[in-house]
């Protein structure tokens, strides 16, 4: 920047509100972006910087407030809208169209043509420049998106949304992916748009590359802008701080008191366990009336280690204990089974957890048929029975058991999504991030009840992208990183702070070293 | 050299259902009494056309993750309206070609308007007009009859220099002036794109409506090309309802041979034109082994049952379990 006076903002953000449905992702939050800068933003997981950029780009509309791009007020309605008045995206979930080839991908917004059609030879030459521009030279233009790693398909976004020449680009977790050259190259990239005038958003986990990168920072918490500072004016531990807050929401049920029990082998042990290049080396126990957690930023291999366990993942290597005895389990249909009895909640409960269109009773009963029929023929008063249990026992409200389940509340099923495996009163409990768009009430329930069964005897492998509730209800957590556990916590240990440090991978007992 | 394995991978459907193609035409050929003659090459030629074109028009709709089950019904109807209208001189014919052209035109925009702007399910959306395009065919021809221009009927299923079936150049003809464009057009791109990933599309800004509508429209015009050659093939025209319901299933049995994705985004019309002549070998070549005509539907079943399952082999490597419900 040459001018001494700062340059007025190319984007403005004033007083933006977003829900969906009863969860508020954005508050009135305010923000401005300059353009000769790069623009940092931070906040945990839920904290409204997606929600934010998706009102930039066009994908989500505002409830209230306004945008300005450029001076000028702007209502997007489209994504292409936004990349036509010059606001390109770098998306955390990949806009890539898997089965066209690189350079397909590259020029999809506005292909050279010629007499009316595509000019491959053209779109070719812009691929090849594009890729040479971020410095990926060794992806080939004719690969087919879909058989390239994802660290490649990454760079390939990054390509793409540098043809569309913009004004202000929007990284979203842009460099999740990459290994330590490639973050390199894109950060030479960034710098010479940066030279060029380009106002850049960056959205990052990691401390180190905003702190390489950015001019100003500000944090996001429970929707708000909280923080607005100037690069290299915070240290780690303060940021940590902002990130956090201090609004707890939750009640949590009393954790039990532990008797260390070394005589007993743990209900469910892993040893080394790895899969492809997504798990590496992961060990863990979980003992008898344990609720241990799972954390870390999104996407670090959570799901991945509980489909392992629940026997979805062809491949894996390590091995799995139950009991301290070795088993192998190929299936979900094996890994419900008895000796195992395991149970996974799934975090999407309309395509993994539930048939959306069948009744209360058909849902609660799939699991659990082989229980209440003899001969492949189903004891209707047994079923019967069964079902009346768990619906009294998890208070599922609902207008009766041959209502469609789609028609109950989020909350509600969630809660036939839980009470359909209990009816087979599982010994090891996978949670996926189970309380994730659903209301406080049912949530607090739900910690009951984890604390219920674990004191009947479960064991529990809970993954939830909450803090707070890995506070408040696990024993112990393990903090996952690039599919790796960097860090156990235990009793005290677990604080949102330490959480928070171990998932961005960084010591936040450093205060010293200033973003 | 690597240019080749890329062009090779694109390719590799395609290049499957020309493989299984001339494995089976071969077999075919060997076993036929009078063997390879232009005889033998026209007949099969002129049987395996209809199939192709009605299988390109399926193809087009597959590949933005939809499906067309009206396809063989608007062969019919197309069929019937040639019957009456590509008659007399040479000019009133060649309207009558364009105006059978147009309809089958309409039938396509109308399936694409239901399922892009009604947003109803292609399978049943095609379902409905497939048996409206069939109701207004048997109204047109309650009996079959009717004629047609046969000088033009003549010259577009004879023989080029003696040789060359006139069919597989009007075939050529069609992919050069219709297939390739569209495929290298933005709405053709579109349309790839909207199958593959409707979402990731979106968000890059693609014209989707616009190129999962043109694949409707263009499979119409298609499946009509098809109805207008099986007019110059029997003279007539007949609302034969098992006949165009034949034709719309071994219409998808052949984008699948002709390594067409049915889950969208991946294929070629070539590819659907060599799975058509493949699916029709399939018929002749029991012919040729001189089959109890009594045993041809059930060998032909499991000789089509092996030629697809080689194109599921690629889910034997798949690692997670849940990409086999994606």
């Amino acid at each position: 920047m040459t001018a001494a006076e700062t340059p007025p903002p190319l984007i403005r953000m004033e007083g933006v509100s977003k829900r969906y449905g009863g969860v508020r992702a954005l508050e009135n939050a305010q923000l401005e972006v300059a353009p000769g800068g790069i623009h940092a933003i931070l906040g945990e997981n839920g904290a409204g910087k997606s929600t934010l950029i998706k009102i930039m780009a066009g994908v989500v509309a505002a409830d209230e407030g306004r945008m300005l791009f450029d001076g000028r007020e702007v209502n997007f309605r489209s994504p292409a809208e936004a990349a036509a008045a010059g606001i390109a995206c770098v998306f955390q979930e990949l806009s890539l169209i898997p089965d066209l080839s690189v350079a397909d991908n590259i020029v999809i917004s506005n292909p050279p043509r010629r007499f009316g059609m595509i000019d491959r030879r053209a779109q070719r030459a812009i691929a090849e420049e594009a890729l040479a521009r971020a410095g990926a030279e060794d992806i080939h233009p004719r690969a087919a998106v879909k058989d390239l790693p994802l660290s490649r398909r990454q760079m390939v976004e990054i390509a793409k949304a540098l043809t569309v020449k913009p004004r202000a680009l929007i990284l979203d977790e842009a460099t999740s992916a990459l290994t330590a050259g490639d973050v390199a190259k894109v950060f030479a990239v960034l710098k010479r748009l940066r030279e060029e005038g380009l106002a850049l958003l960056y959205i990052s986990h990691r401390m180190h590359e905003i702190a390489e990168l950015a001019d100003t920072c500000t944090v996001f918490r429970n929707g708000r802008n909280v923080a607005t500072f100037e690069a290299g004016t915070r240290s780690n531990g303060e940021i940590v701080e902002m990130m956090i807050g201090r609004e707890y929401s939750h009640v949590f049920p009393p954790k039990a008191i532990r008797m260390a029990e070394p005589a007993k082998a743990p209900v469910l042990e892993c040893r080394n366990l790895g899969w492809t290049d997504r798990l590496r080396d992961i060990s863990l126990t979980v003992g008898e009336g344990e609720v241990v957690g799972l954390g870390g930023l999104e996407g670090q291999g959570q799901r991945l280690l509980l489909l392992a366990l629940f026997g979805v993942l062809r491949g894996t290597t390590g091995s799995v204990l139950i009991d301290g005895a070795p088993v192998t389990i190929s299936s979900p249909a094996t890994a419900r089974k008895s000796p195992l009895s395991m149970a996974l909640i799934p975090e999407d409960r309309n395509t993994e957890g539930l048939m959306l269109p069948m009744t209360v009773r058909e849902n609660l009963s799939f699991a659990a048929l082989d229980r209440v029929s003899r001969g492949g023929v189903i004891d209707r008063d047994k079923e019967e029975r069964l079902i009346d249990d768990m619906v009294r026992l998890l208070e599922i409200k609902t207008a009766g058991l041959d209502v469609p389940v789609g028609a109950l509340s989020g909350g509600n099923q969630q809660k036939v999504v839980i009470a359909k495996w209990l009816m087979r009163t599982p010994r090891i409990i996978l949670l996926n991030d189970p309380t994730r768009g659903i209301d406080v009430g049912t949530k607090q329930e739900l910690y009951q009840l984890l604390r219920r069964l674990a004191e009947s005897g479960a064991a529990i492998l809970f993954y939830s992208t909450d803090y707070d509730e890995l506070i408040g209800c696990c024993d112990r957590v393990l903090v996952l990183y690039d599919g790796r556990v960097v860090r156990e916590l235990e009793g005290g240990e677990i604080t949102e702070r330490a959480l928070i440090a171990s998932a961005l991978n960084v010591q936040a007992g450093q205060e010293g070293t200033a973003v | 050299m690597s240019e080749w394995r890329f062009w090779l991978n694109e390719q590799r459907g395609t290049l499957m259902g020309l493989a299984i193609f001339l494995v089976m035409f071969v077999v075919y050929v060997a076993n036929h009494p009078a063997g390879f003659t232009a005889n033998v090459v026209h007949t099969a030629a002129n049987k395996g056309v209809l199939l192709a074109f009605v299988a390109m028009a399926q193809a087009l709709v597959v590949i933005t993750a939809g499906i067309d089950l009206s396809v063989g019904m608007i062969f019919v109807l197309t069929n019937c309206i040639a019957s009456w209208i590509v008659v007399g001189a040479a000019v009133p014919s060649a309207l009558g070609v364009v105006a059978v052209l147009a309809a089958g035109m309409l039938c396509g925009a109308v399936n694409g308007l239901l399922v892009i702007y009604g947003r109803l399910q292609p399978i049943v959306a095609t379902i409905a007009t497939g048996a409206v395009y069939f109701g207004l065919a048997l109204l047109l021809r309650p009996f079959p009859g009717g004629s047609v221009n046969e000088e033009l009927a003549d010259a577009l299923t004879g023989r080029l220099f003696g040789v060359i079936p006139s069919s597989l150049v009007a075939l050529t003809a069609v992919v050069l002036i219709v297939w390739l464009p569209f495929r290298r057009s933005v709405v053709g791109r579109a349309a790839y794109a909207a199958g593959s990933s409707e979402p990731a599309a979106f968000m890059s800004g693609m014209p989707i409506r616009r190129g999962k509508f043109a694949a409707y429209l263009l499979g119409g015009l298609l499946a009509g090309m098809g109805g207008l050659f099986l007019t110059f093939f029997t003279y007539t025209g007949e609302a034969a309802y098992a006949s165009g319901s034949a034709y719309t299933l071994w219409s998808i049995a052949a984008v699948v041979l002709g390594g067409v994705s049915l889950y969208g985004g991946r294929g070629s019309a070539v590819g659907a034109i060599f799975g058509a002549f493949a699916a029709r070998t399939t018929g002749d070549m029991l012919f040729a082994f001189d089959v109890e005509p009594l045993w041809q539907p059930l060998l032909q079943g499991i000789v089509l049952m092996i030629a697809v399952s080689i194109g599921s082999l690629a889910l034997l490597r798949v690692r997670n379990r849940l990409d086999w419900f994606q």
